[in-house]
């Protein structure tokens, strides 16, 4: 289309030959993302005159964390520890189910394309759906507590581990399940002794690279009630307590730090 | 003992390491399982669900073609530009801090420094920093941009640093030899090899950004966000219906947009 508003350039060539050069869309993109970026920032009335002033409340909050109560840490330990259950539990069961789920969604194991599209789309919507949104369902219809973050955790680990590991199932060598077929094995078995092997490597990096990102969203997930950690940052937020606040980061970050470093180094040994 | 055999015992085995990493997976799980109450569940609890479906499937059409400033429509542009405005910012921030933390460009220590710092950025909660701006900006959408932006920081910085301890820097040896300044060697040998990738990954970003945009919300800064918690609040599931069922068209269509461009950027 952008080719045949603006023509192309004509270079001659020695030999008399008539060369075209594509235009670049270059300025054309950069154009549409300034006017984008324009209407934005009537939007959403951003004002860097603000910045500039209010800056040192920002920091002034930073500065109220140092040094953070020591003394509070038994009354994190509690929270901290069902945020890090519910967020195992979560990924484990999650896991477990994205690989029957991202079966059914792989157009070159299920032939039958009602049930692929139809998971597909239902993995979708299970993706865009923020999890904070379905942390609140889960605690009107399970009641308030841990339980709830988990239901959350665990439609967030399936949509997210079931999307990826259907993108590898469909990517994998067929050749050797089409051998195994020809020998007599069922489509579900070879799907076992033949892609399996393939993306199980995958799949298990996945697995743990989503439960390091849901480690961090179960934190935010008590701010629903649906318990963790998030409970208690709501709450000395509100009573501005500053140290407190600073101790439950400081704890969060450790945790998160420790338990990327322990993924991180499985990961690399599975790829 | 024939060919395949041998093969087949010659190579590695690591049973032993398997099992013990399975074991402990196994004694997390059953440790975790304790954060599960059963009894705990609300009695009216699959009443509720069925008023909930209900309401999804009978969603408020008046609100999502609503076209004033309470409407869906309206909210859905105002986090789509906080979710905009914010990646850029981000992705401005994210690349200094980049090279700071990419080992090839700085020494050791200062890139040791600089990971740790983005560690702590990734790692405070979405509602913290919405929490922290709000009290900067008073509540609105301008929170909302300055805590998407901060936020995509950490994860935007790392993904650049991985594109830039990529870099091929046997050009700059070329480019020397051809007496480039160093203007031309950042120019036409660095900016050319990092752009399409920070582009894309920024593109990933907003994708994701959208999604955080539209919780945000939760602690006054703007976007979809309040409406569709308030819904939730006061049961108001048909309302909540109709924010929802914008909210995933919306965010598919982005998703399907930024896929086309991103392969389009990744096949050059």
């Amino acid at each position: 289309m952008y080719n045949k508003i603006i023509p192309s350039k004509k270079w001659t060539l020695p030999n008399g030959k008539v060369v075209e050069e594509k235009r670049s869309k270059t300025p054309f993109i950069f154009f549409v993302l300034i006017v984008a970026t324009w209407f934005s920032v009537q939007l959403t009335n951003f004002d860097m005159q603000t910045i500039i002033s209010e800056a040192r409340q920002f920091w002034i909050i930073f500065a109220d964390m140092i040094p953070p109560t020591w003394s509070y840490l038994p009354e994190v330990w509690q929270p901290l520890m069902d945020t890090i259950k519910m967020s195992l539990l979560g990924s484990i069961i999650g896991s477990i189910v994205a690989i029957p789920v991202a079966y059914l969604a792989s157009s070159n194991i299920v032939l039958f394309k009602p049930i692929v599209v139809l998971t597909k789309v239902f993995l979708s919507i299970l993706r865009t759906l923020p999890t904070l949104v379905s942390a609140l369902i889960a605690t009107l219809i399970f009641g308030l507590g841990t339980f709830a973050g988990t239901v959350a955790i665990f439609l967030f680990t399936v949509s997210y581990v079931g999307k990826l590991l259907y993108e590898q199932i469909e990517d994998a060598d067929m050749k050797p399940f089409e051998a195994m077929e020809s020998i007599g094995m069922t489509r579900r078995q070879a799907f076992r002794y033949a892609i399996f092997p393939q993306v199980l490597p995958n799949f298990l990096s996945t697995s743990l690279f989503c439960f390091e990102g849901n480690v961090r969203y179960a934190a935010i997930l008590g701010y629903v009630g649906a318990g963790g950690i998030g409970l208690l940052l709501d709450e000395n937020i509100g009573w501005r307590d500053y140290t407190n606040v600073g101790m439950i980061l400081f704890m969060l970050i450790l945790t998160v730090y420790i338990i990327e470093t322990i993924s991180e180094h499985f990961r690399k040994k599975l790829i | 003992m024939d060919l395949v055999q041998k093969q087949l015992y010659s190579s590695p085995r690591n049973y032993r390491y398997i099992i013990v990493v399975i074991a402990i997976t196994m004694i997390l799980f059953i440790w975790s399982l304790s954060t599960v109450h059963l009894d705990e569940m609300v009695e009216n609890g699959w009443s509720v669900a069925v008023n909930i479906l209900s309401g999804l499937v009978h969603p408020d059409l008046d609100l999502l073609f609503d076209l004033t400033r309470q409407g869906v429509l309206y909210l859905l542009v105002e986090t789509l530009a906080i979710g905009f405005l914010g990646t850029i910012i981000g992705a401005c921030l994210a690349v200094p801090l980049a090279f700071l933390s990419a080992s090839n460009v700085v020494p050791k220590p200062i890139s040791f420094v600089t990971r740790l710092l983005l560690i702590m950025i990734r790692t405070i909660p979405a509602i913290v920093y919405g929490l922290m701006f709000v009290r900067v900006t008073g509540p609105g959408p301008f929170a909302g941009v300055l805590t998407i932006g901060f936020l995509s920081i950490g994860m935007l910085a790392k993904l650049f640093v991985d594109a830039i301890e990529d870099l091929d820097t046997s050009i700059f040896e070329s480019m020397n030899s051809l007496g480039c300044t160093t203007f031309e060697k950042i120019r036409y040998g660095i900016v050319p090899q990092l752009l399409s990738s920070f582009l894309s990954i920024a593109i990933y970003r907003f994708d994701m950004n959208l999604r955080e945009a539209s919780v945000l919300g939760l602690v006054g800064a703007g976007g979809i966000g309040a409406p569709l918690i308030f819904g939730m609040n006061a049961y108001r599931w048909n309302e909540v219906g109709s924010i929802l069922i914008g909210l995933v068209v919306l965010i598919l269509i982005v998703e399907l947009f930024s896929n086309h461009i991103r392969s389009r950027l990744v096949r050059g």
